[in-house]
């Protein structure tokens, strides 16, 4: 067994690695990260807002979307839509499929507000919206942000489903080059490299976020 | 609509066969990454900084390096270094080596746990440290440990999507043929997800089974021909005993 490793061919496929990493890979994560967040939080007012049946009809679409893979999710979109290009279509699945995760992030966090708080703002005949806005979400929040965080690197560690839908992100830009020049050993070697280099790093930061948030309270 | 079923039904033994194969590739996944999470989990609480140390090395690389990155790493990688894997045991290997390093994570957390007093009063009868892990500490981090790795089973088996790519025939592979005779909903909306979520649904009643009995067995809750049975619950009022 002979580890073949070759630097020339290292630094020749890395920039074509870091080109497709910050194209494509990070574009989504971050992108569909804020939809995420954004609907996740709407799910979660949503499901405290409407009545049972409502929520328990919501509550099965959630489930569904988080029991089922985001490869054949990603599937049914692209074939579906088939006016929407590659990449739109993967932050639209990848927005979606983690605003499920985040919409019980924001359901503990929420729930963790006390009582009181909602009481007082009742007794101060404060509206809905206001209620949300300035009280609820301001306290829920803070306790989420790590947890968040952490879906946020998971999200990044799953992009790789893209290529499903032959988009060309970091593993399938390593794929390309490896079947031109049969060098697979370097590219995804590398492609390996930059995701722990990106992702360990985040959730150490994600980590100690964590540790400050708790001790503050 | 009734082409759909027709061709559904003509392509049906196709797609059992891929049912089977990513019910294969989910349980062998699942057993490897027991294996793996309680060897590294064990390993993790070590007080020798080697020991600890490679555990923590091999944890961090496999949740670090993403999932499909180590399926293709094993499957166009090895075979240059001389290692030739049917592609089967590569899919198996890598969702159980990522999976075992997240679990590792829960297997060490619920350990740790475990009350104080129970390692205590496990030393304090002078049992060997194996044994006290044996019947003592483990039995109770298990019921804890199960809810989380539910959730980490569900991940195995939506990972494990993600086989076709290497050329393993699995359930969305089958899906995906299906998709070129029928409408693109039918195909991926209600067979595709359908059939997933229902593996799905039936996995986690599986887990809830389990920590029913884990539970049971470390004398909390009903057991499961009680919590089954058309009896009324066994009441404790009265008697002093938490409910």
């Amino acid at each position: 067994m002979t580890f073949d490793w070759n630097w020339n061919t290292a630094w020749d496929v890395l920039p074509i690695l870091l080109a497709a990493f910050l194209q494509v890979t990070l574009v989504v994560t971050v992108v569909s990260t804020a939809i995420a967040a954004v609907l996740g939080l709407i799910i979660a007012m949503l499901r405290r807002s409407v009545p049972k049946p409502v929520d328990a009809v919501l509550k099965f679409a959630v489930d569904f979307i988080r029991m089922t893979p985001i490869v054949v999710q990603l599937l049914l979109v692209f074939y579906t839509f088939t006016n929407l290009d590659a990449i739109t279509c993967g932050i639209i699945v990848f927005g979606i499929h983690y605003s499920t995760y985040m919409a019980e992030v924001y359901r503990a966090g929420i729930d963790a507000v006390p009582a009181g708080q909602w009481e007082a703002t009742t007794a101060l005949s404060m509206p809905k919206g206001r209620t949300w806005s300035a009280v609820i979400i301001p306290q829920a929040l803070r306790a989420t942000v790590p947890a968040l965080g952490n879906y946020a690197i998971s999200m990044f560690k799953d992009t790789p489903f893209l290529i499903i839908i032959g988009l060309v992100e970091l593993v399938q830009a390593g794929l390309v080059y490896g079947g031109n020049t049969f060098r697979y050993t370097e590219a995804l070697t590398l492609v390996g490299i930059i995701f722990l280099a990106a992702s360990y790093p985040t959730s150490l930061l994600i980590g100690r976020l964590e540790k400050r948030l708790a001790f503050s309270y | 609509m009734t082409e759909n079923f027709d061709e559904l039904a003509a392509a049906w033994p196709r797609i059992l066969d891929g049912i089977w194969i990513t019910l294969g590739l989910t349980g062998g996944g699942a057993a490897l990454a027991m294996i793996v999470a309680v060897t590294l989990g064990l390993m993790a609480r070590q007080p020798n900084v080697l020991v600890r140390g490679t555990a923590r090395t091999i944890i961090e690389f496999f949740r670090g390096t993403s999932l499909v990155v180590q399926i293709m790493w094993l499957f166009y990688v090895l075979p240059l270094l001389g290692v030739d894997l049917d592609a089967m045991v590569v899919g198996i290997l890598a969702l159980g080596l990522n999976y075992g390093a997240y679990s590792a994570e829960v297997v060490r957390g619920s350990i740790n746990s475990v009350q104080s007093g129970q390692w205590e009063a496990s030393t304090a009868l002078s049992m060997s440290s194996f044994h006290r892990m044996r019947r003592i500490i483990f039995p109770q981090a298990w019921a804890l440990m199960i809810p989380s790795l539910t959730n980490l089973l569900i991940h195995l088996l939506k990972g494990s999507a993600i086989v076709s790519f290497i050329a393993i025939q699995d359930l969305t592979f089958h899906v995906d043929q299906l998709r070129l005779d029928t409408s693109t909903w039918f195909a991926y909306g209600l067979v595709g997800l359908g059939i997933y979520f229902i593996i799905a649904y039936i996995l986690t009643l599986v887990m809830n089974t389990l920590e029913v009995r884990a539970k049971h067995r470390l004398g909390r809750g009903e057991s499961l021909r009680e919590m089954l049975s058309l009896k009324p619950p066994r009441t404790t009022a009265g008697t002093g005993e938490p409910a």
